[in-house]
């Protein structure tokens, strides 16, 4: 057996002064051999990019590694100086990102980017190079290599940036190719082909790859061997299957507990009366201005019918992009449908007028994506969670009696509530949200992408606590996600959408089992990690 | 303990505070200083100077800076005066006139920043909030802002008298205009926010909306250009005056005082020397202030860690 192709041995990475830890990383052993994936997995804040750009030569100033070494080749990266690491990259080592959007150079044309690494890194003939940037466009399986290289990032789809980008890295055969969460940011069926790729051209080049991720699926997908991270310390190291099947750490084992299986759950047939429906809802931006209207109207969604039952959750699912937010937008009425009912209760909401759209909007309540973003920074928790009961005339004092409540309906401190947002999790304050929702007592609550920023722990925990909220209070939820996982676990029924229509629509049980749609086919097969029973800990037959 | 901790998260470090970060920026400390100052020879420039600004004394046209003057005193008694910065060709001192020309300078420069500032934050509040208001409030702000402060002022005062109001509202109309550009970029990007729209679906109402969710978003950068505005609006008057468009000359500003010395300027450069260097340190000084306010209140500016 050859020597390792990166050899990691008790690195530590210390953090500036006043960061909430004094180690990013802390004596980490890791290992990849040629020819093989090895996945870095651990949630947001556990040191996984820390040690890729520790590797690279990377580190943000302020980050320094103060101990151990690591070995590329058997050569000493830590102490290089600038210029040979500089010869290293792209020729022993290369790097993927997450976002290839802002990876690439907008103004650089793709090919010329390929060709600047072989400008820089070889002697070759301008026309040698050209051949070459070809030959590893086609190899990246991208169509029409010719007019790929003479386009610019903007001009091509997600996921041909990442192949461009798979393109560069890999042009010069590195031994060592490390990805930083290259799928994160590509829509479910992109994410297989691109996996695909890296698998494949990792065998046919015998480059090992360190591949960093958050997702259990991918590591299913293609990981030989698995390093688990966790607040910058190595918890567990080994062969795929096996530390799947009988994790050893407890942390592992919670981890690998929270990926929600891809089998749908057993749920009872809801019978109750439908508190929400919508028949032939549409919308339409108007491209153009004042001048053009009319002209090449997009449907964002176009004639969509749903409906929900109270105590029910129905699941939207879809790519970027589906017009699956646009469902929910319009149900909340963020924005006005272009045509079509929106049916709450005995009203059609999408007809009303503004005044009164206002005594009835408490009715249906959202809760977004990005936990970040949905709370007023300077505003506190208990504002916020009142502000919607006082807009309907609570007294202050009952508001305040009711956020209480809510906070402890969320499993937060009531004594919280006058702290601001910034003093809570990413987890906690999707959690104020929740209790935000609540505090309208809605019929209908829409989670649009609600866990989809949370770390995997995190979201298993506000997935239980919206089931139990939802079970408690018989509240009808649209639950929006991209992920099928966490939709074959919350949903009773589900909507498939694409381009703006909904493609299949039946009980999760149906269309995970039986899908009709060539595209619900599509986005179940692409699925990571489905050849993998995370509940069982074992393979399971992938349904063809 | 723990599981406190874990209910209430992480406990964030403490950032230092807005009035410490404030305090320890070298350039507002000296801009606020130098500003302190001149607002402060402004509001006591009768304690500063014994000699009224307008008084007319034929006798001691046009003396040089340290100039003395015997004065006869109604009950016989003389005393000695110094003119520290010379007379003018009318024999006004120049020292008092430019001390109380400060009192000019600072009004003016106040009053168009808060004024400027309060209209054009409602306008801007309001257009970049309500869409089809947009396009209307744009258009004719676009117009406004084609007007160059200057013939405007002379339009303005052509009209009406000339005096303290006129400048103020010369000077006002065409920083409008930058002030809502200004608001409206911010409302623009924060009516996307996502606690925006919660707070539209849990039924706030747009006035209140307005007022809570947005309008605080605007206030750091309003602050910053309020600065930049005072100081705009301070050379402009002085320009004004200087071109005997502005404040009548018998009232004494920067500007005045070096309209009237603008004639005799090689014989007698004190005229222009002393009030020039008085606002050119407190335009100097309210920049300085700007500057140091945009880089403590907007993160982008702020240097990564």
């Amino acid at each position: 057996m050859s020597a390792p192709v990166l050899e990691i041995r008790n690195l530590t990475v210390t953090l500036p002064r006043g960061a909430d830890r004094v180690h990013a990383i802390k004596g980490v052993d890791l290992t990849v051999d040629r020819g093989e994936i090895v996945c870095l997995v651990g949630e947001s804040g556990s040191g996984k990019s820390v040690i890729a750009h520790a590797v690279m030569g990377l580190l943000t100033k302020g980050l320094s590694a103060t101990g151990g070494d690591i070995r590329l080749t058997g050569e000493n990266l830590l102490t290089a100086d600038a210029s040979r690491l500089r010869e290293l990259r792209c020729t022993r080592m290369s790097m993927i990102f997450q976002e290839p959007m802002t990876a690439l150079n907008p103004v650089m044309r793709c090919g010329d980017q390929i060709d600047e690494v072989l400008a820089t890194h070889t002697d070759l003939a301008p026309h040698a190079r050209r051949e070459k940037v070809l030959d590893i466009v086609r190899a990246v399986h991208l169509l029409e290599p010719e007019r790929m290289i003479a386009s610019y990032p903007h001009q091509i789809s997600g996921g041909q940036r990442q192949r461009i980008m798979i393109a560069m890295a890999l042009v010069l055969e590195p031994a060592l190719l490390i990805a930083d969460e290259p799928t994160t940011a590509l829509d479910v069926t992109t994410q297989a082909q691109i996996l695909a790729l890296i698998r494949e051209l990792q065998r046919a080049h015998g480059t090992g790859v360190l591949f960093i991720t958050h997702d259990f699926g991918v590591v299913a997908e293609i990981a030989d061997r698995v390093a688990v991270l966790r607040g910058g310390e190595l918890v567990e190291f080994g062969r795929t299957a096996g530390l799947l099947a009988a994790p050893r750490h407890d942390y592992t084992r919670m981890l690998i507990a929270s990926v929600p299986s891809l089998v749908p759950r057993h749920r009872d047939e809801v019978t109750a009366p439908v508190v929400l429906a919508t028949t032939g809802m549409t919308k339409t931006y108007a491209a153009g201005g004042w001048f053009n209207r009319s002209r090449d109207a997009v449907p964002a969604a176009a004639d969509v019918t749903l409906s929900i039952r109270q105590g029910e959750t129905l699941g939207i699912v879809g790519e970027s992009g589906s017009g699956k937010s646009t469902v929910a937008r319009c149900i909340a009425r963020l924005i006005e449908p272009t045509q079509g009912r929106i049916v709450v209760g005995d009203t059609d909401f999408a007809s009303i007028s503004r005044a009164q759209l206002h005594a009835l909007r408490r009715r249906v309540q959202i809760v977004f994506q990005d936990p970040y973003r949905s709370l007023n920074p300077r505003r506190t928790v208990g504002q916020a969670i009142v502000e919607g009961p006082m807009n309907y005339g609570a007294s202050a004092g009952d508001a305040m009696v009711r956020a209480r409540n809510l906070m402890e309906l969320v499993r937060l401190d009531p004594k919280s509530l006058d702290r601001f947002p910034h003093q809570f999790s990413g987890g906690q304050r999707q959690r104020i949200c929740i209790a935000r929702a609540l505090a309208m007592e809605p019929a209908v609550l829409i989670a649009d992408e609600a866990v989809s920023a949370l770390d995997v722990s995190v979201q298993a925990q506000v997935l239980a606590l919206l089931d139990e909220i939802r079970q408690r209070l018989n509240l009808a939820m649209l639950f929006i996600t991209h992920d099928l996982r966490v939709a074959a676990q919350v949903c009773d029924r589900v909507a498939v959408m694409s381009k703006g229509r909904v493609v299949e629509y039946g009980t999760v049980r149906d269309v995970f089992a039986h899908p009709h749609h060539d595209y619900t086919k599509a986005l179940l097969a692409a699925a990571p990690g489905r050849g993998w029973d995370f509940s069982e800990g074992r393979a399971r037959p992938v349904p063809r | 303990m723990s599981a406190t901790a874990d209910t209430l998260g992480l406990e964030v470090p403490p950032r230092p505070g807005l009035s410490r970060r404030l305090v320890r920026n070298p350039t507002i400390t000296v801009g606020a200083a130098i500003l302190a100052l001149i607002l402060l020879i402004g509001l006591a420039a009768p304690l500063l100077t014994s000699i009224d600004p307008a008084q007319i004394n034929p006798v001691y046209r046009n003396k040089t800076p340290g100039t003395t003057e015997i004065v006869r005193r109604d009950d016989g008694t003389k005393t000695t005066v110094t003119h520290w910065m010379g007379t003018d060709s009318l024999g006004r001192d120049v020292y008092s006139r430019v001390v109380y020309g400060a009192r000019a300078s600072l009004l003016v420069g106040a009053a168009v920043a808060v004024i400027s500032i309060s209209i054009g934050l409602v306008i801007g509040l309001v257009g970049g909030y309500i869409r089809w208001l947009d396009a209307v409030v744009m258009r004719i702000m676009d117009g406004l802002m084609a007007i160059p402060a200057i013939l405007l002022a002379i339009a303005v005062v052509s009209l009406s008298k000339a005096g303290l109001v006129a400048v103020i509202v010369a000077i006002v109309i065409p920083e409008i205009p930058r002030v809502v550009r200004l608001v409206r970029s911010v409302v623009l990007s924060i009516r996307e926010e996502p606690y925006v729209e919660a707070a539209i679906s849990v039924g706030t109402r747009t006035p209140l909306l307005l007022v809570r969710h947005v309008l605080p978003n605007t206030i750091a950068p309003l602050i910053v250009q309020a600065t930049y505005i005072a100081a705009s609006a301070i050379l402009i008057e002085a320009i004004l005056s200087f071109l005997g468009v502005g404040i009548p000359p018998e009232t004494p500003t920067w500007g005045n005082i070096m309209a009237e010395g603008r004639t005799l300027f090689r014989v007698f450069p004190h005229n222009i020397l002393y009030p020039g260097i008085f606002l050119a340190l407190t335009v100097l000084a309210v920049n300085m202030l700007g500057d140091g306010l945009r880089d403590t209140l907007d993160p982008r500016m702020r240097k990564a860690l």
